[in-house]
């Protein structure tokens, strides 16, 4: 009977065992040697529950270092209560350095958003995910799934966002928007909303998905196609807003709507919340969008065409896309 | 005005010290002592040990205290501490036919080789309120059976002379057992894996769907063949050392559930078996495993599946209430980002419903004006 010697002193650095680390890196690598392929694995009970951010836990919990900058986000802010406490666990088992600053993180923890401020070489951005499968609300069955994803076979798929288009005249998925990731798997970029899947295209961080309850990692490794599922003559779109950010002023970035009264009153509101208090204090913080707008000359639908629909793209097709002859 | 969310830090601080004033309760009460715990709600405990897959009655009984008594909230405690331990390797099986059994029962046979044993059951007491415990009035000492010897051969083996009912079974001499704690779930699992997550999957889900079966949803004719309680010998091969050696024992519920079985294109008639064994004493939790095994052997005996007890995802996918739990209530986080994704829509769906719905009325008019 140990009870008495379990205080946080007897834990390893980073909460998990060596072992178990070792186990979570091997599935990280293959996971990033097979983009978008959701790899099992030996998922651990955190001390967290399930559901609460247990795989993005794990996958931070293996790759961090003494040397590494933490930075917890959920729901684009730092203040949120899971994000305090993912956060705060962190700085307890690795006693690592943590930040708000996007710039300034090694590791950025997420869920439900990716930040604004633009990602760069050697960062590496961690997903929470809840459900890996992005074909799981079509096809209940994982033995089923596993062989659709090995068969590439994601008509079911088109099928669901042509039945969208039929019904409501548009894709009516705003949220965890299915992407297809360097021509090959279509995966669930988590439940972000679809505003940010354009900035998994190309991204020079590594991106790692983590599942605990599910038991996946899946990645996207840096300068990889993220492309957004979509129709010709329905192209994807993010969301736009009609104002900018009440705060900051910022636009083209994703903002959450804050009920001020009970007579309908409210006002809109990075979601970001470390972008916002950046551009409050320095409205030349760079973010996504403003770089983007570089590059075509600054039209404000630049996040739309910079993520080439599978129609439009000029790259060469990947082996096993389409049905072109070897 | 708007006030941005900061706080949540402290927030969260003084929610844990209200919780900590609230679980110790009244300070006049004398607080609870762990063996209080592990004497007087052993069956509580033994379930956080069973779904915990943690055998230690004191850390079980320190979880039920941290819980304030949420029993699922005890399991993920424990849990939470298992997974760090280390693995030094794994028992040999454990013999039930050599268990120091406290109770054993069998509804297939009147009397059979070591008796019927009774043990200490709810069965048949009546279920009236007693005053006398609450007021902590003294208990009679038990009347203990003289210790025999005898040996108590599973039912299980008596059946097989006959070749009446199916093997244990073999499995082949390089097989290593699943461990479901070390590798990841996949499905379709053989029935090693299977077992084992069925052992720590959740009571209540087990137990409904165990009685989904019996009640015509994948009906499986189930017989007790036996239930037996009572302490088995762990044994562990070391590699320096030629024998296998000794750790200790534990207290285990074991129960064979006996099933008609007409025979398939696969199987002869027979009778086939449905196996639960868990963690200390829990009749309910061992037969309800048994009638979900074998409920979810029906690709193997070549039977239909037909209902949710005999599919192997939805069961086992469903069954541990740790994740369960977890997910459910990971609903109470905030989801704002994914909710204003959702209002956009819904707001241009309805601005997009609303202007039809104009047009038509306008239609409408200008026909009746006509």
């Amino acid at each position: 009977m140990n009870a008495q010697s379990t205080e946080i002193a007897t834990y390893n650095f980073a909460y998990l065992d060596e072992q178990t680390k070792r186990m979570i890196r091997r599935a990280i690598l293959k996971g990033i040697a097979i983009p978008g392929y959701q790899v099992p694995f030996a998922s651990r009970e955190m001390p967290m529950p399930y559901g609460w951010g247990t795989g993005g836990v794990q996958v931070t919990a293996s790759i961090i270092g003494p040397d590494d900058v933490l930075k917890v986000i959920d729901q684009g802010a730092d203040d949120t209560t899971n994000a305090v406490s993912i956060r705060a666990f962190f700085k307890k088992v690795a006693k690592v350095a943590v930040t708000t600053e996007t710039a300034k993180a090694t590791i950025i923890q997420t869920r439900h958003r990716i930040p604004e401020h633009p990602l760069n070489a050697g960062q590496v951005l961690v997903f929470q995910v809840p459900i890996p499968e992005p074909l799981r609300f079509l096809e209940p069955r994982e033995t089923e799934t596993r062989k659709m994803h090995a068969l590439e076979e994601y008509g079911l798929m088109h099928v669901k966002l042509y039945e969208d288009i039929a019904k409501h005249g548009r894709i009516a998925t705003t949220y965890a928007y299915p992407v297809k990731v360097e021509g090959r798997y279509v995966m669930d970029p988590s439940p972000t909303p679809k505003f940010d899947n354009p900035k998994m295209h190309r991204s020079p961080a590594l991106q790692l998905f983590g599942a605990g309850r599910e038991k996946r990692i899946y990645a996207v490794p840096p300068f990889t196609d993220v492309v957004s599922l979509d129709f010709e003559d329905h192209p994807f779109e993010v969301q736009t807003f009609d104002q900018p950010c009440a705060l900051c002023g910022a636009a083209n970035v994703y903002l959450d709507e804050v009920i001020l009264d009970d007579h309908g009153g409210h006002m809109f509101v990075c979601s970001d919340t470390d972008h916002c208090e950046k551009r409050r204090a320095d409205s030349t913080s760079p973010s996504w969008g403003g770089r983007a707008k570089g590059a075509d000359g600054g039209n404000g639908q630049s996040s739309l065409s910079s993520t080439p629909t599978p129609a439009r793209r000029a790259d060469p097709r990947h082996k096993g896309e389409g049905k072109e002859a070897e | 005005m708007y006030v941005a969310v900061k706080g949540g830090e402290a927030a969260i601080a003084n929610a844990h010290r209200l919780l900590a004033d609230r679980r110790r309760g009244d300070r006049a009460v004398p607080a609870l002592r762990l063996d209080q715990i592990v004497e007087q709600l052993a069956l509580g405990v033994d379930r956080v040990m069973s779904e915990g897959s943690l055998y230690d009655r004191e850390l079980a009984a320190l979880a039920v205290v941290q819980a304030r008594g949420d029993m699922i909230e005890a399991i993920f405690l424990v849990r939470a501490y298992r997974t760090t331990l280390p693995r030094f390797g794994y028992t040999n099986p454990v013999d039930s036919g050599a268990m120091q059994v406290e109770r054993r029962i069998s509804a297939t046979y009147k009397d059979l080789p070591g008796g019927q044993v009774l043990g200490p059951t709810f069965d048949y007491t009546h279920r009236l309120l007693d005053p006398e415990l609450a007021a902590g009035a003294e208990v009679e000492t038990p009347a203990q059976r003289p210790v025999e010897p005898e040996a108590m051969p599973r039912v299980s083996a008596i059946l097989a002379h006959e070749g009446l009912i199916e093997a244990d079974g073999e499995m082949p001499l390089d097989h290593v057992p699943g461990d479901i704690t070390r590798e990841p779930l996949q499905f379709p699992m053989a029935r090693d894996i299977r077992l084992q997550a069925l052992s720590r999957g959740d009571e209540g889900f087990l137990l409904a769907l165990g009685y989904s079966t019996q009640r015509g949803y994948a009906r499986n004719h189930p017989f007790v063949g036996e239930i037996r309680i009572g302490e088995v010998e762990l044994e562990l091969d070391v590699p320096e050392l030629p024998f296998a050696v000794p750790l200790g024992s534990i207290r285990v519920t074991e129960c064979q559930m006996v099933n008609q079985f007409k025979g398939s294109a696969k199987a002869p008639p027979q009778f086939t078996r449905g196996y639960g064994l868990v963690f200390g004493q829990s009749e309910r939790k061992a037969m309800a495993m048994a009638l979900c095994d074998r409920a979810l052997r029906a690709g193997e005996l070549g039977e239909d599946v037909v209902a949710a007890a005999q599919d192997e995802e939805f069961v086992i996918s469903h069954s541990d209430n740790v994740q369960a739990t977890g997910f459910v209530e990971h609903l109470k986080l905030p989801h704002y980002v994914d909710f204003q994704a959702e209002l956009g829509l819904v707001r241009r769906l309805r601005a997009e419903y609303e202007a039809r719905e104009n047009e038509d009325k306008v239609e409408e008019k200008k026909e009746a004006a006509e």
